[in-house]
This record gives structure tokens, sequence and C-alpha cells, in this order.
């Protein structure tokens, strides 16, 4: 700590990143995006859970159903990712240590995002032939 | 940072015990966190067994009486002795609040704990070092922010707009909010706290303040604002019966508004 900076220096510190909106906006939207998927999943999640892949591979021919199963996995995982952004914010204060988790938590989140989609889309036109 | 154990030189010991006088009629224990700058130990925490019966009920009037009749080296800090100054917020039984409006008798327990504000440097004792903590209130510049001349006489107000005021203009910066918040226990340098952000929303709730805009930008931050996560400590510790989360929630749909 600098022991001449004044305490009005140190308490505006680098001053407003003049963003943090644009986050609250997308956690409260995605919540609520996932609560009207969950409708949709839990029936989805349960038929699945009974029928196996066989299932899957049916409910997903419905173009409306690969729809929903890829929004939910995008959504939901995006949700997941900008919460632990917020997690890793409050509780690691090192700069190394932070920028190194908050990069892996975008890579696992964005790449778990990928590959779901993939997977879901191979299921998907594995249905249709 | 979060820190889940004490420093090791904040690691508190056991102190001295005070015995209550011959003859108390009603004894009360006190468990005071004490801790002396110019000593080279931790702090300790001391007993004290007050003879309630010759104090008044106030968690103060105990500690002025242990430090008439007991110990005059205890540190704390008072003044107004009426819940208005905010001098002598502290820690008691485990729960922010100021010790001159709660009452010994109202703590649960066989004895009652007493420390300093949590999370804070502490000076000596009872008193917390709050010089950050008012830094962050001047730092949303309490005062009215005006362009247009000034009037003559003065900047009218209707009466619906004064109301608006009401649960945000009663705070008296005792720091109870602020220190009762995990939040700024763990990011304190760089989120303003429940206190500070409540007199932030005062201002932007001012009819007669014409610099809204500018106080928003200011708080548009992900740590100085958007670090309160609606924990609500605030709001259950504060003695005045404020609701800080509240106005920060409004503070954070006054920026939605501006975007949507």
């Amino acid at each position: 700590m600098n022991l001449y900076r004044t305490d009005l220096g140190r308490a505006r510190g680098l001053g407003s990143a003049k963003h943090g909106v644009g986050h609250f906006i997308a956690e409260r939207g995605t919540g609520v995006a996932l609560m009207l998927l969950s409708v949709w999943l839990v029936p989805f999640a349960l038929r699945v859970a009974h029928g196996g892949y066989l299932a899957a591979r049916d409910m997903l021919a419905s173009p409306v159903n690969a729809a929903l199963a890829i929004l939910t996995l995008v959504v939901g995982l995006y949700h997941a990712m900008i919460g632990m952004r917020v997690v890793i914010e409050d509780y690691i204060e090192r700069r190394a240590t932070k920028s190194a988790l908050l990069i892996l938590n975008a890579l696992v989140g964005w790449g778990a995002a990928a590959i779901g989609a993939v997977a879901l889309l191979k299921l998907v036109f594995a249905s249709g032939s | 940072m979060v820190q889940l154990t004490l420093p090791k030189n904040a690691k508190v010991g056991k102190g001295r015990h005070h015995p209550a006088p011959a003859g108390a009629k009603k004894v009360k224990r006190f468990k005071i966190y004490r801790w002396d700058p110019e000593g080279q130990g931790n702090p300790v925490w001391d007993t004290y067994d007050v003879d309630v019966a010759g104090c008044g009920p106030m968690v103060l009037d105990a500690l002025l009486h242990i430090k008439n009749t007991m110990d005059s080296t205890l540190a704390f800090r008072r003044s107004c002795r009426e819940g208005v100054c905010g001098s002598c917020a502290m820690n008691i039984g485990g729960r922010n609040t100021l010790a001159c409006t709660h009452g010994w008798e109202e703590v649960p327990g066989g004895e009652i704990a007493i420390a300093p504000l949590p999370h804070m440097p502490v000076i000596k004792d009872l008193v917390p070092d709050l010089t950050l903590f008012y830094a962050q209130y001047a730092s949303i510049e309490p005062w009215l922010h005006t362009v247009t001349p000034e009037p003559q006489k003065e900047w009218r107000q209707s009466e619906a707009d004064r109301e608006k005021l009401d649960g945000l203009y009663e705070c008296i910066l005792c720091a109870c909010c602020s220190t009762s918040c995990p939040s700024y226990w763990w990011n304190q340098e760089k989120y303003l706290g429940p206190a500070a952000l409540l007199q932030a929303r005062r201002w932007l709730a001012d009819s007669r303040d014409e610099a809204t805009g500018e106080r928003l930008d200011a708080l548009e931050d992900p740590f100085k604002l958007y670090r309160c996560h609606t924990i609500m400590n605030c709001a259950q510790v504060c003695p005045k019966g404020l609701n800080p989360a509240e106005a920060i929630s409004e503070i954070k749909l006054m920026l939605v508004d501006r975007t949507i």
C-alpha cells in the first residue's frame, strides 16, 4: 500500500469500468430463460431417462425439440459461466491466478457449449436419416 | 480476498479476568476484545463480571461502567448515547449494532461478547479504523450537483419528491451494514459497500440533483456496485431500520432503465 496516497485517491481507485449492467441483465435474462426452458426440459429428460438413446433420437427429430435442446444447453452453460466469473472475482485476488481462472472458465464454458451443440446436432441428423 | 482463518497476528487469545466487586447484586459477564497497539502481543478476550444492578440498561452503559469502575484502559468510541451519531457501532453478541441503543438484556446467552466491527483494521480495543469507509462515502460526492444557476431563494422540491428520500437520508454512517457484508469483507478496496451505496442512491433519488447520469457512470462497475449479491446482512443489522440492499437494487434498476 502506498503510504502517501490520500484516502480519497485510494477509495476512487482506478475509477469506474463503465460496464456491468450488461452482465447484470444477462444474469437475470438467462435465469428467466432457463426457468421457461425447464418447462420443456423436465418432461424431455424424463422421457429420455425412460426411453434411452432411441427416445432421445426420436424426440430430437422434431425441429422444435432440437432447437430447444440446443438453446437449453447454450443458455445454461452461459448462465453458469457468467455466474462462475462472479465467484472467481469475489474470492480470488491475485491477478495471475484470477486471470488464469477466468480464461479457464471461458474455455470450459464455450468448449462445453460447442461440444454439446455438435453432439446434439449429430443426434438430430442421425434421427433424420 | 476471502480469508477463512484469521492471520497469525490477529488470532485472539485468552486475556485477564476482572471479577465482580464484593457484594455485587446482579452479575453479568462481558467478554471484550482487547488489543493494544503499543503492546507486542496478539489480541485477547478479557472478561468482566459486571454488577449490572449498578448501571443503565444499554450495552454502552455497561461499557462505561467497566471503564469508570473496573478498567480505565478499555478504549471505545461513544458520543451521543442515543443512536444519532453512530460512534459506538460494534459487534455485540455476534451482531453489528449500536452499543447505546442495544440493551444488555437483549443479548442471548450467558455472556456478552463484544468485538470491534468485523474485518476492519483495529486501532485499539473496540475502535476500528474507518478511514477507507469515510473516503468511500466522500467518493460518491454526497452533495447536490447542479448546472442550472442557483435560484435566489432555494432549490424547490415537491412533497412527493421529498418523500422519495425517506429511508435513505436517515443513515448515520455507523458502518454496521458495510462491516457485516461478506462482499465488503472480501473486496473492500474496490467495492463501495452498502453504506456508501445507500448514500449514492440518496443523491440519485434527489429531484433537485442534475448529475444523475454522471453519478450512474461512476457507479457502473463490476466491483464498485455489482459486488452486492443481495446477501441482506446490511438490512438485518441496520440500527436505523434502513434497507441498503433495496437502495442498491434501485441503483441497478436505474442502470437497466437507461440501457433498455
